[in-house]
């Protein structure tokens, strides 16, 4: 590195020869001869250059940075390998950042010469006090070949610079690694010479994903909570204040121990322990002076030299020859806000003997350095920041540094910022309904059983009851979801004993999961179901503000540093949990099959190719609908495809790798053996050669995220990150080609597979170790010239809500304008959150937030076709309404028709025109808002409003009315009204009744009157309830008959009058044969029970029983026969004597008695007087 | 109309250990002449049903039901024609159609070979005519019809009810220009829980949204909401629901999500 820069610096090499060198590209015949003789003599240390110079501006950077949050990088030390030593596999990676350096030696005075120990690991400043709780994989990584001498760094020193030892002495420090620096104070400060602790930044760690990364060595930066840190010793021994104290001790401990130093420090401030003044030096105070120092371009020191280190810088960026673009971009920002400078000793910043310009004097002697540097770099990565989002455009444009060091790229910035329509917003609508019934696999049909159709049914509501507690308490502190679901989940997954249950339990836990988590309001844990409540009962104007609130309410503050690990936000959380608990593997196995599969076909799904369109307005209105397509189906994969990685790896997760080489062989020996659970190598190959990376390597990422420590060292994910690497060289972003991948497209990949190669469990030394293949990386894109790939469908929106952490550049700047960083040493929002009461139980107020709530609810129950015609049609009409200003209710539903089946019911039909129209109407308005005046939008909108009013709803398409005529108006009494009050009749009769009780006489005519309004009208009569009115109407013809009805009136005559007990009978006889449609159990008359009514009755009375049966014969009701079969059963019964007799004899009667017409039956009358029994005609 | 909780509750009071006779609804509407009987009938049947949850395993014990049909046996041999079932129903604080049902039940077991059937005994309760007893159908009969809370007539007269409301909001939604598919729509299409009807586009009343909407000829007091949300519609919890109350011969619709006791 030294010797390249010093190369550089003596013009015996031109900076694009040099990054052609580091980028391993042929070398071309723009390089001179004298060039390529001096790279040739490089050529050992090409490798490890890059990594170098990264680690390089760390380690220069740290007396800038000591109170913001430490840059990460993630670079393998450039001593890691011996120049031309291929990388070996890595002993496991042990987490990114315990690798970044090479592990210590065994401990050494602090105060030992910095020669000393240049040799071996060069570790000097940080004496092996962690060693203790590096656990067993630091002892073996110094064996595994790494112990040689530094021979790199002493030959560039040799070459370069000899008197500058402080490149060589100071490592890189990693200065986010606990292990490595845990926070001051775990000892008191020694005697003067041993190092005095210099103040290491304790990140709060996440818990939630602690199981899975391994939090210690996470390259994050730290987040936001971070307490500052204070300046470093003046009496380190080392030149970059690198000394540490020993000892190591827990998270918690530490904690305390920099509350305690922290307050030490502002009792002591100004620190008195600043042996050596910094004469003359340009350097501020160390002392901790809060006010942060104004960065002035004339006082940069050698320019020439930062110039060029930005310059190759810059390229190295540009060239992808850095594992991650974002991180570099917030290691640039963090030089351009840095607040002051921290002094060194006196002989660090003293250059060396005629060696002014070399290598060997801090790059960095002041503020002005920083910023002078970061503006540097900043001007060659306009182009990325361009695509930034609105909100840190503006925070760039308004950078008053910037300004003062670049006014072009400050004007440059400024017009990008107001061109810019890329505003993001990570908190959306949150999507939080249940899968809805899926008749087509949810019925019956579909199971085994019964029983298994049952059971199916009830895992369901555990499961739905389940998240709705999970909802409710999740948030609640102490709540924990082992102990409040584990064992109702496990009880639950007992029961799916057939394969079958479980794939449709897999099926809607997968529904549920995409429902739920496909949206980053999802992901963002918004509570479901109350934000939208909350915020739209204010008002559509005040909406978008709120919205803005909540979300920086809502959104967590910071996603975990540039780099954060790979978590599970929000409601992922939930069925990262179940899964944990559940704890089956048939789930599981079951679970990997959906997932995989679902992944296969969305990865498969055909999206609608892009037609070049000339006119940019129509282009842009159609890309929308393209570009949500596209967002919905990336997001839903990523989703996937993280839980499949999670599941899939699940069983081999463990938080250390394999502790010694024999082991890690044996089990890369078994893991080998192991079929991929899904194909993704194949896919990869696939979505590169159709050029649809775009949409592949995103979802990949995730799932290798979850990647253990072995994966990386199979061949079979070996070569797929081979592949990724080559892909992301490849991706520079300043080649625009015909054909190429589209500028946002790229940066999404950068942005996912930088993140990738940051991930603890892949190993650092894997993006600098790959050989130089690049040139073999050809796909050949035989399939389809365009593919997604050049097709641009990633936005600002998109790229932000798969890579939340690149919002971590705009928090930076926004912390950087509140001027709080200094102070609290991160960044600072000031919310002060307030409750209200009652909000939740309000409805929304506005119509329109309920209008679109509605909409919402409509889709939800309809296919997703639907929606998706839907928002086609709106799409295009608003795109052709745009085009010639026509409008839309005329064609929509035109569209809407055409494109939905024909069998779909008038209303839906309808609903779904009505909503295209207004999303037309909408999307043409939201276009010509952001072209045409206010004016001519007012009048699209009240045109569009008119002919709506005029159009109107169209008629209703009413049901027939069943069974009676139309002008039925269906007054007739209810039928349940009707059962009530002859069962009241039916139970007086059965007693026991109070002396009192009774029934007018004429109570009994109108309930079978209205019996028969009832039976003609039928409008609210049901089969069971006319069953039962028939029945009951026989009881109550049997109970005339024996004359049991109570009547009311005077004790005399509490018995109906015979004629009256005639017209009852005339009625019921009536309605039996004109109105009931049911079957009438007429039997029943002769059921031994009923007759037997009669038999307790004195005088017995058997006339009307005779005159009903007669009736019934010549009504057709009854047959004769049916007749005679009965009272011939019913002499079987056991009756008294009497009774019998009489039975028989009326039995006699109706035999003797010949069908003859009425009047000559009415004229027969018989009496029998000795037995009191009169059968009379009237 | 709308019946307010205090209401409510105050008829609930005055139901406590009452036998669920004609004669204890009669005494029902002459404290509370302003309600009428059907929604008396409602709650009484509602609450009583709730007394009866809670002590109906103590009339299932051997022990139990065996000193009723000794009770029963004794009271019919002193005097067949006497209310015995209804009175020992009434005296053990037991609705008389389920007091009915466990001395049908033993009866059979000491008359036939097999056990009893539940379709058997279901059949023998509707029409007491089936009982090869005279005495004991007479005695089932008057059990069966003197309940106001239990038995096949009340099923009957609670599954009528539910119907015509069914109807009458059909009518209504019809009349709103409302599109619904309805319970048999639904389960044609292989629903396994279906509410009356689902709203195929949905509506917004009092500024909650709509989706389906269930009728239950019944009170939707909180204990019978959530038993109904548990074992119905979980499938469907976003919806919001509508809960269609019976009261006074009018229907009304009120926002189940507001009050469950409107």
């Amino acid at each position: 590195m030294a010797a390249v820069l010093e190369s550089l610096l003596r013009e015996e090499v031109s900076v694009a020869a040099a990054v052609r060198w580091i980028a391993r590209r042929t070398q071309s015949s723009e390089d001179s001869p004298g060039e390529a003789a001096v790279l040739r003599s490089l050529r050992p240390l090409r490798k490890e250059f890059v990594p170098f110079l990264l680690n390089f501006l760390r380690e220069q950077s740290c007396r800038v940075l000591p109170q913001g949050p430490p840059t990460p990088a993630k670079a393998p030390g450039a001593s890691a390998t011996l120049p031309g030593r291929p990388g070996g596999p890595p002993r496991g990676g042990r987490g990114a950042r315990s690798q970044l350096f090479p592990p210590p030696e065994p401990p050494s005075p602090a105060a030992e010469a910095p020669l000393a120990r240049r040799g071996g690991r060069r570790r000097g400043p940080a004496p092996a006090r962690e060693r203790g709780s590096r656990g067993p994989g630091g002892p073996e990584e110094g064996v595994g070949g790494e112990s040689l001498p530094w021979a790199g760094a002493r030959r560039l020193r040799g070459s370069g610079s000899p008197s500058s030892p402080s490149l060589a002495l100071c490592d890189p420090p990693n200065l986010s690694n606990l292990e490595e620096f845990p926070p001051v104070g775990s000892v008191p400060p020694g005697p003067a010479g041993r190092t005095k602790p210099s103040r290491r930044i304790n990140p709060t760690p996440v818990s939630e994903e602690r199981s899975l990364s391994k939090p210690k060595t996470c390259f994050t930066s730290p987040p936001i909570s971070c307490v500052p840190s204070s300046q470093p010793s003046a009496l380190d021994t080392s030149p970059w204040g690198l000394g540490l104290p020993p000892g190591c001790r827990s998270l918690q401990e530490e904690r305390e121990m920099l509350r305690k130093e922290r307050s030490k420090q502002l009792q002591q401030s100004p620190t008195p322990s600043c042996p050596t003044p910094e004469s003359g030096s340009p350097l501020p105070s160390r002392t901790g002076s809060l006010t942060d120092e104004a960065a002035d371009p004339a006082r940069v020191s050698s320019r020439q030299r930062l110039e060029l280190v930005a310059l190759v810088y810059s390229s190295c960026i540009a060239e992808n020859l850095v594992p991650n673009l974002f991180l570099e971009l917030f290691f640039v920002l963090q030089l351009l806000t840095a607040r002051r400078m921290v002094a060194a000793k006196d002989s660090d910043l003293e250059p060396g003997p005629g060696v002014l310009e070399s290598v060997g004097s801090p790059l960095f002697q002041s503020i002005h350095d920083c910023v002078f540097f970061a503006v540097r770099v900043l001007e060659r990565q306009f182009p990325v920041l361009s695509y930034l989002d609105k909100g840190t455009l503006k925070l760039l444009a308004e950078n008053e540094r910037l300004l003062c060091f670049s006014p072009a790229l400050q004007g440059r910035l400024r017009a990008a910022y107001e061109g810019s329509v890329a505003k993001v917003s990570l908190v959306m609508l949150p999507s939080a309904q249940a899968v809805s019934f899926q008749p087509e696999t949810d019925n019956r049909a579909n199971f085994s059983s019964d029983r298994a159709f049952h059971t199916f049914k009830k895992q369901r509501d555990v499961f739905y009851e389940v998240l709705r507690e999970w909802e409710d308490h999740h948030e609640e502190p102490g709540w924990d979801f082992e102990k409040g679901l584990g064992s109702r989940i496990r009880a639950m997954m007992g029961q799916l004993s057939a394969a079958c249950s479980h794939s449709h339990f897999v099926r809607l836990f997968q529904k549920q999961l995409l429902q739920m988590c496909q949206s980053p309001g999802g992901a963002g844990g918004t509570v479901l179901g109350e934000a939208p409540d909350v915020l739209s009962m204010l008002g559509a104007d005040k909406l978008g503000r709120l919205r803005r609130l909540q979300e920086r309410l809502v959104a967590p503050q910071s996603s975990g540093g540039p780099c954060p690990p790979p978590t599970f936000p929000g409601c992922q959380g939930f069925f990262r949990d179940f899964i944990l608990s559940a704890s089956s593997f048939q789930f599981n196995q079951h679970l990997m099959d959906s997932l995989s599969l679902k992944i296969r076909e969305l990865n498969g799904l055909t999206l609608p190719p892009h037609e070049p369109n000339d006119d940019e307005g129509e282009a842009d209105v159609d890309w929308q609908g393209e570009r949500r397509q596209f967002a919905m189906v990336l997001l839903s994969l990523r989703l996937l495809a993280k839980f499949l990685g999670f599941v899939a790896f699940l069983p081999y997760r463990g938080p250390e790798p394999p502790p010694t080489r024999e082991l890690q062989d044996s089990i890369l020996a078994l893991r080998s053996q192991v079929p991929p659970v899904l194909d993704v190598r194949t896919l990869l190959w696939q979505g590169l050669r159709a050029r649809r990376a775009v949409l592949t390597v995103p979802w990949l990422v995730e799932f290798l995220s979850f990647a253990d420590h072995i994966v990386p060292l199979l061949d079979y994910y070996r070569s797929i990150f081979s592949l990724l690497l080559h892909l992301h060289r490849s991706l520079v972003l300043a080649q625009e080609r015909e054909g190429e991948m589209c500028f946002l497209n790229k940066l999404l990949l950068l942005a996912v597979l930088g993140w990738l190669f940051q991930i603890p469990t892949v190993p650092e030394d894997l993006f600098f170790s790959e050989e130089d293949q690049s040139d073999g990386f050809q796909v050949d894109a035989v399939s389809s010239e365009y593919g997604l790939d050049s097709v641009p469908v990633v936005d600002q929106q998109l790229l932000y809500t798969c890579c939340p952490y690149i919002g971590e550049l705009r928090k930076l700047l926004a912390s950087w304008v509140s001027g709080s960083s200094g102070r609290s040493g991160g960044f600072v929002r000031k919310i002060t959150p307030t409750t209200t009461t009652g909000l939740g139980a309000q409805p929304p107020q506005t119509s329109q937030g309920l209008q679109a709530q509605l909409a919402q609810a409509f889709f939800h129950n309809q296919p997703p076709s639907l929606r998706r015609t839907v928002e086609f049609v709106a799409e295009r009409i608003g795109s052709n309404c745009v085009k010639h200003i026509k409008f839309c209710q005329k064609k929509s539903p035109g569209a809407v028709r055409a494109l939905l089946p024909e069998e779909t019911p008038a209303a839906v039909l309808s609903s779904a025109e009505n909503i295209a129209v207004g999303l037309a109407t909408e999307k043409a308005c939201t276009w010509l808002s952001a072209n045409i005046t206010a004016l001519i939008r007012r009048e699209v909108k009240a045109a569009v409003s008119r002919i709506l009013r005029a159009q109107g709803p169209e008629p209703a398409v009413r049901g027939e009315r069943r069974g009676c005529s139309r002008a039925c108006e269906h007054h007739a009494p209810l039928p349940s009204h009707l059962i009530s009050e002859i069962k009241d009749v039916l139970s007086l009769a059965a007693g026991p009744r109070d002396p009192e009780e009774g029934v007018p006489p004429e109570h009994l005519e109108q309930l079978l009157g209205q019996l028969g309004q009832t039976l003609q009208c039928r409008q609210f009569l049901c089969p069971p309830a006319e069953q039962h009115l028939a029945k009951c109407s026989v009881e109550l013809a049997s109970l005339l008959v024996a004359d049991k009805i109570p009547i009311l009136g005077p004790p005399a005559q509490r018995r109906l009058e015979r004629g009256q007990a005639r017209r009852l009978l005339h009625m019921l006889l009536s309605l039996w044969k004109e109105d009931f449609q049911a079957p009438v159990p007429l039997r029943l008359l002769l059921s031994p029970r009923n007759v037997g009514l009669l038999a307790d009755t004195r005088p017995r009375e058997w006339d009307l029983l005779l005159f009903l049966l007669r009736e019934l014969v010549e009504k057709g009701l009854m047959g004769r026969m049916e007749i005679e079969a009965c009272l011939g059963s019913l002499r079987a019964a056991q009756w008294p004597e009497d009774f019998s007799e009489e039975l028989a004899t009326l039995f006699n009667l109706f035999l003797t008695e010949p069908p003859l017409p009425e009047p000559q039956l009415r004229a027969c009358e018989l009496v029998q007087p000795n037995r009191g029994t009169v059968l009379a005609q009237s | 109309m709308i019946l307010t909780k205090a209401q409510y509750d105050e008829i609930a009071q005055c139901l406590v250990s009452v036998p669920p006779t004609r004669q204890s609804l009669r005494k029902l509407k002459q404290r509370f002449p302003s309600q009428s009987q059907a929604t008396l009938l409602s709650i009484f049947s509602q609450e009583y049903q709730k007394h009866i949850k809670r002590t109906h395993a103590k009339h299932h014990t051997l022990e139990a039901i065996e000193s009723y049909y000794q009770r029963y046996l004794n009271g019919v041999l002193k005097n067949g024609a006497a209310p015995v079932l209804l009175e020992l129903a009434n005296e053990v604080d037991y609705a008389p159609s389920l007091m009915a049902r466990i001395i049908l039940e033993r009866f059979l077991q000491e008359h036939e070979e097999t056990p009893p059937s539940k379709s058997v005994i279901n059949s023998m309760l509707r029409d007491p005519s089936q009982i090869p007893d005279g005495v004991l159908a007479n005695q089932v009969y008057q059990c069966t019809v003197n309940d106001c809370c239990y038995g096949p007539l009340v099923d009957c007269i609670k599954h009528a009810i539910g119907h015509e409301h069914e109807v009458l909001l059909r009518d209504l939604l019809l009349e709103k220009n409302l599109s619904f598919l309805d319970e048999d729509q639904l389960r044609a299409k292989g629903y396994d829980k279906t509410p009356d009807f689902i709203l195929q586009v949905p509506v917004a009343v009092e500024g909650h949204i709509i989706h389906w909407i269930e009728s239950k000829a019944s009170f939707g007091d909180e204990c019978s909401h959530h038993a109904y949300l548990h074992d119905q519609f979980w499938s469907y919890w976003n919806s919001s629901e509508l809960e269609h109350h019976h009261c006074c011969g009018s229907s009304f619709i009120t926002a189940a999500s507001q009050c469950h006791l409107t």
